[in-house]
């Protein structure tokens, strides 16, 4: 997807102060609002696109548990990882945060769904796409006006997802250099 | 007693005004000094997971590690950490204090944004990217380009009902609410109606109970529907919380009671407005008293475009 980085130290933001505000300010209107697609940019790591590793870079450090699903374990990331962000590598099950692509991150009831007291000690599913586009299963809920259509990989298990609110867990999609979100609260249909 | 004498005030005058982050010009001029929106970074990090959590579960007050502001609790720091989280340094920033861009509060957290984050600021609510607000929803309607972030002194609306956490935490969990419509049903016993007028709690999607922070109850209605990110700040509690865009936000009330919001039956004194909630402010000892609006920037505005009040005429002379 990017070309080779020769060396984990390449790759953060060049202005993490500034870099980290423009990339949170997409990832909350994307959270604010399901289905609308953002662009980012100053993340670079091996095997990501630009928008897992700006997202990355925006939202993780030493204090959040990261797992890393399939091929997007490799050595190579881990490295970067550590160098850029300090996130401590940790199973599906005790992770914050969880980056794969859909197929590595199944089954993905693995992941935290918070308690009934505190909702919000769920896991953040970061998952690379093929493709990010308006079109596909229908989105309604809060955010959205009316409906949003986005191209998510299924809708069984937003399905599933959705039925367990306040409980369940959260996910940014991400390809290339941009960005969509999809919270828990989100009706998702097929159509 | 005689006060050590602080090295800064015996160096000379020359040398104070060459030291960084002590500069003669204090009024809204950026400072290098600190980290881009005076947060660092990691500080931000764990608000703004706070924030997506929040936006995930709307209505749900997300614990985070609230942390001291050079200002005091009660003086928005829960809102300006929120605000922190959320700058660019392209947004324009616009801060109201019930209602006013003028008063003390408003004042001192703009220009702490202008110095530590360098943002441009504004008055007018149309021109704003981000507003932080103490107690006021702004009357002109917001739009999608916008975020608006409450300063929250007491998050929990069963605060003052179960003064305990852990069971306050455990009615939000078991959705039982029962005891705010008690509260709601004794103010019909006592006073005929539903005496709350401001800090009206909320149901949020169906889900939780919300506190909309003191806002009068004539601002409940623009908490639904609305285009713009609102969020939520309360930083003595460590709480953050927040109403995504277009969501279902409805005010608690009975059948036969229905929520009205209500606002004081009078015209503001300046501008003539009939629809905008107004402050009644005293003018003598002798009871004389005028209405104006709340919001300074949407009766300034009226008061351009020609539009007079009661009491206009003799500000014009």
């Amino acid at each position: 997807m990017n070309a080779p980085l020769t060396s984990p130290l390449a790759g953060g933001f060049a202005d993490p102060a500034r870099d980290a505000a423009h990339a949170f300010r997409a990832v909350l209107d994307a959270m604010a609002r399901p289905g609308r697609i953002h662009a980012v940019s100053g993340g670079a790591a091996p095997g990501l696109s630009a928008a897992a590793a700006t997202v990355l870079l925006t939202l993780t450090d030493a204090t959040t548990a990261l797992h890393l699903a399939g091929a997007l374990d490799n050595d190579a990331l881990r490295r970067w990882i550590a160098f850029h962000t300090g996130a401590p590598l940790a199973a599906a099950a005790d992770a914050g945060f969880a980056l794969g692509r859909w197929p590595d991150l199944q089954p993905v009831t693995r992941f935290r769904i918070g308690e009934p007291a505190f909702p919000d000690r769920s896991a953040t599913l970061i998952v690379e796409v093929e493709r990010l586009e308006p079109d596909g299963p229908r989105l309604t809920g809060p955010g959205i006006r009316d409906t949003a259509r986005l191209s998510l990989p299924e809708t069984a298990a937003f399905r599933a997802n959705r039925a367990l609110f306040p409980l369940g867990f959260d996910i940014i999609l991400t390809c290339g250099d941009r960005l969509a979100a999809l919270p828990r609260s989100t009706i998702v249909e097929d159509c | 007693m005689s006060a050590p004498r602080t090295p800064s005030r015996a160096m000379p005058p020359q040398d104070r005004a060459a030291r960084p982050g002590n500069r003669p010009d204090r009024k809204g001029t950026a400072v290098s000094d600190y980290n881009f929106a005076y947060l660092d970074e990691q500080t931000k990090r764990m608000i703004r997971r706070a924030l997506l959590k929040a936006l995930a579960v709307p209505g749900y007050q997300v614990p985070f590690a609230s942390r001291e502001m050079p200002m005091p609790y009660g003086w928005g720091t829960g809102g300006v950490q929120v605000t922190a989280a959320c700058l660019t340094p392209g947004d324009r920033l616009k801060v109201i204090d019930q209602g006013a861009d003028d008063t003390t509060n408003a004042v001192s957290i703009r220009r702490f944004f202008q110095r530590t984050a360098g943002v441009a600021v504004t008055e007018r609510t149309a021109d704003a990217t981000v507003i932080q607000t103490r107690h006021r929803i702004p009357e002109q309607p917001l739009t999608e380009a916008q975020i608006l972030v409450y300063q929250v002194p007491i998050p929990e609306p069963l605060r003052f009902l179960e003064p305990r956490e852990t069971e306050t935490r455990k009615m939000h969990e078991l959705e039982e609410y029962g005891l705010m419509h008690v509260k709601l049903y004794e103010d019909i016993a006592r006073h005929g109606e539903i005496a709350t007028s401001y800090a009206y709690p909320v149901k949020v999607e169906g889900r939780y109970v919300m506190d909309p922070s003191p806002i009068p109850k004539f601002d409940n209605p623009k908490l639904a529907d609305n285009p713009a990110i609102q969020l939520f700040g309360a930083g003595r509690e460590s709480r953050i919380y927040a109403v995504p865009p277009y969501s279902q936000v409805v005010s608690l009330d009975f059948e036969d009671h229905p929520f009205v919001a209500s606002k004081a039956d009078h015209d503001c004194d300046l501008c003539g407005a009939s629809e905008s909630y107004l402050d009644e402010v005293i003018t003598d000892d002798r009871g004389s008293r005028m209405f104006v609006c709340s919001d300074t920037d949407f009766c300034n505005a009226r008061q351009a475009a020609g539009h007079r009040g009661r009491l206009s005429a003799q500000e014009v002379a």
